[in-house]
């Protein structure tokens, strides 16, 4: 936790940009560098910095995410995408497209990659997140 | 294909999943489930792989040597089935001998992702994924170890760590040199060009890069000293899964790499690959004899019949191979028997002190039993597991003219002999210690301590009695390795049908 005003600014400021940016690179990430752990690794930098700037205690109660159950949810999700190869297709991990159509987007592509993904963006978000908040919070202890 | 064959892969991760469960006792019950399912496939697969056919899915749908390929064969549906039979029963044995605090901080989905490991080990075939699946049981199995942050296993968890490492490195090290000399990690086509290629100087040091890298993680000698620093440390009911199941998965990955892929180079280290078998068995006894606590006299002992396993291994025929294979099924259910009984001792007396016990063959009549039959089987008595396992093994030895380590295998044999009957005066047959009085478990304990040690020491005794159909089983799985090409063409043909 710092006292700097300039940080904690920035720190707020920051955030959204941080977490714009790791859903553009979660998205991007099936043909173009990218993909759920850089951007899972990038969200869990927001929250990191968010951390340093104003305590572990703080962002706990301001996020309200339990990060280890999130986490299980992410690992569901990733086992959910591998199974749907299995279950329609030849092999488990195999990858499904299918194309929809979102009024005001245009048509997109979902397919069991980027649900993969997802689901890995998730895991590596939370995991990152909640050992740099448990170390933080072991510091503040000793701190005090 | 046979995409089916992913479902040991499935079913742990689904045992990962139920930390999500909001009670103890209801995330008990889903891992039981989760275990005796795996049980199941485990078993469907070894029936399926039995009549010879083997079983190949390769992940994504992406052909053989470039994408992840999984395959069962005779060898690995023997491994993944009694790795099943072992968690099953340690899942089991958790619900009296893991305490409260344990269970509460995910005990039971750390088995499940260590599982994982195990079977994706068993389970794939090329080298990368079975470094991940090192890498998967060494945070599972490193976890567990420590779980509960009691100052002894903090020391052993970092000296386990720590070696575990070296080891994992030097196992990449040699896979990256293997790619840059062959362009493939794919097994079956590591074992196709390489077999096509002569021997030249770097294949031999790599598969003495892979025999290092597998002998830290397999504790041969003298690269053991991580397994008795830590495997006494965790709670009983962990320390039987390690003690039964990590150290093979070592030498499983010997087979799979060494015997499958560098044959010609074992020929060259052969004499080494012998010296170090002969020094595993001798050292891992002598140094159980030394020992008066139990927990750590097995855990010596692990590292002397790892020795027996190297030995088979080293002798290069396909009778020494199918003799280790068979070790292999004996050794992990009558080590996981002992230490489970062990810790029935504990539980019932508080110590696993032998100077400290006394007495359970009056107490604990129904226990003594099942320790006489276990312990006999690891020395190597009739008609039980081990005995044919050794005669296994000395008969390969013999026949290759292989006569020091028949004699050495025969030695460290009396000695198991003598360290066995060390723990029956003390344990069983010595009067109670003054002063201790035998605390009565509960009925519920009781029975979920005595139902998978009952059942393991019936699969001791049913392998020595029936022991022709598992020889079968296991000159079978050692004729699918010494002999590649029906492996070689499932992994790299039926792919290429696919297209």
């Amino acid at each position: 936790m710092t006292q700097s005003l300039f940080f904690r600014f920035l720190a707020r400021v920051m955030m959204p940009v941080l977490i714009l940016f790791s859903l553009f690179l979660l998205l991007r990430g099936h043909n173009e560098p990218g993909g759920g752990f850089v951007g899972g690794l990038v969200g869990a930098g927001s929250i990191v910095l968010m951390t340093l700037a104003y305590g572990a205690e703080e962002v706990r109660q301001r996020l309200r995410i339990d990060f280890l159950r999130t986490m299980y949810y992410g690992l569901a999700v990733a086992i959910l995408a591998g199974v749907i190869g299995l279950v329609i297709g030849v092999a488990f991990q195999d990858a499904y497209w299918w194309t929809t159509f979102i009024q005001g987007i245009g048509s997109i592509e979902v397919s069991t990659p980027l649900l993969f993904d997802i689901g890995v963006y998730m895991v590596v978000l939370c995991v990152t997140s909640s050992i740099v908040m448990n170390m933080a919070e072991e510091g503040e202890r000793e701190d005090h | 294909m046979q995409p089916y064959i992913v479902l040991p892969l499935i079913i742990p991760l689904l045992m990962v999943l139920t930390a999500l469960a909001r009670f103890r006792v209801f995330r008990r019950r889903l891992a039981q489930i989760g275990a005796f399912a795996n049980l199941l496939a485990c078993v469907a697969l070894l029936i399926v792989t039995e009549t010879g056919q083997i079983q190949v899915s390769q992940m994504g749908g992406h052909p053989a040597p470039y994408g992840i390929t999984l395959v069962v064969d005779p060898l690995s549906a023997i491994m993944l089935t009694i790795a099943a039979v072992i968690v099953f029963a340690v899942v089991i044995y958790s619900r009296a001998a893991i305490d409260i605090n344990r269970e509460r901080f995910t005990y039971y989905p750390l088995l499940g992702c260590l599982l994982l490991g195990i079977n994706l080990a068993f389970l794939t075939g090329d080298l990368f994924t079975l470094y991940i699946a090192f890498e998967i049981m060494l945070m599972a199995s490193f976890v567990l170890l420590t779980l509960g942050g009691e100052r002894g296993q903090l020391e052993g968890g970092l000296k386990y760590v720590v070696l575990n490492v070296v080891g994992s490195t030097l196992f990449l090290i040699a896979i990256g040199l293997t790619y840059s000399v062959a362009g493939t990690l794919n097994l079956a086509d590591l074992a196709q060009r390489l077999a096509d290629a002569p021997s030249i100087g770097i294949t031999t040091v790599l598969a003495g890069l892979f025999l290092i890298a597998f002998g830290i993680k397999a504790a041969i000698f003298p690269l053991f000293f991580w397994l008795p620093a830590s495997y006494h440390t965790p709670p009983i009911a962990i320390t039987a899964l390690f003690g039964g199941l990590l150290t093979k998965v070592g030498i499983y990955s010997m087979w799979r790499v060494l015997v499958l892929v560098f044959p010609n180079e074992l020929v060259v280290l052969q004499p080494l690959l012998l010296t170090l078998a002969m020094l595993t068995m001798i050292t891992g006894v002598l140094g159980a004899v030394a020992q008066m606590d139990l927990r750590r006299l097995l855990s010596f002992h692990i590292v002397s019949q790892i020795g027996y396993l190297l030995m088979g291994t080293a002798l290069l025929t396909e009778a020494g191979l199918a003799g280790a294979v068979f070790f292999m099924i004996h050794v992990i259910l009558a080590k996981t028997a002992l230490f489970f009984i062990s810790g029935i001792a504990y539980e019932a007396q508080g110590s696993y002190d032998l100077k400290k016990l006394g007495g359970m063959r009056v107490m604990h009549p129904g226990v003594a039993l099942l320790f006489v039959l276990a312990a006999f089987s690891l020395a190597g008595l009739p008609p039980l597991s081990g005995f044919w396992a050794k005669l296994l093994l000395i008969r390969a030895a013999l026949e290759a003219g292989q006569y020091l380590v028949v004699a050495v295998a025969l030695g460290v044999s009396l000695l198991t002999m003598y360290s066995m009957v060390k723990i029956w005066n003390e344990a069983f047959w010595a009067p109670p210690a003054p002063g201790r009085v035998a605390a009565m478990l509960s009925r519920e304990d009781r029975r979920s301590l005595m139902f998978p040690t009952t059942l393991l020491v019936v699969l001791i005794v049913v392998v020595g009695l029936l022991a022709e159909p598992v020889i079968r089983l296991s000159s079978q799985a050692a004729v699918g390795l010494m002999q590649p090409a029906a492996y070689i063409d499932t992994v790299l043909v039926d792919s290429e049908v696919e297209e």
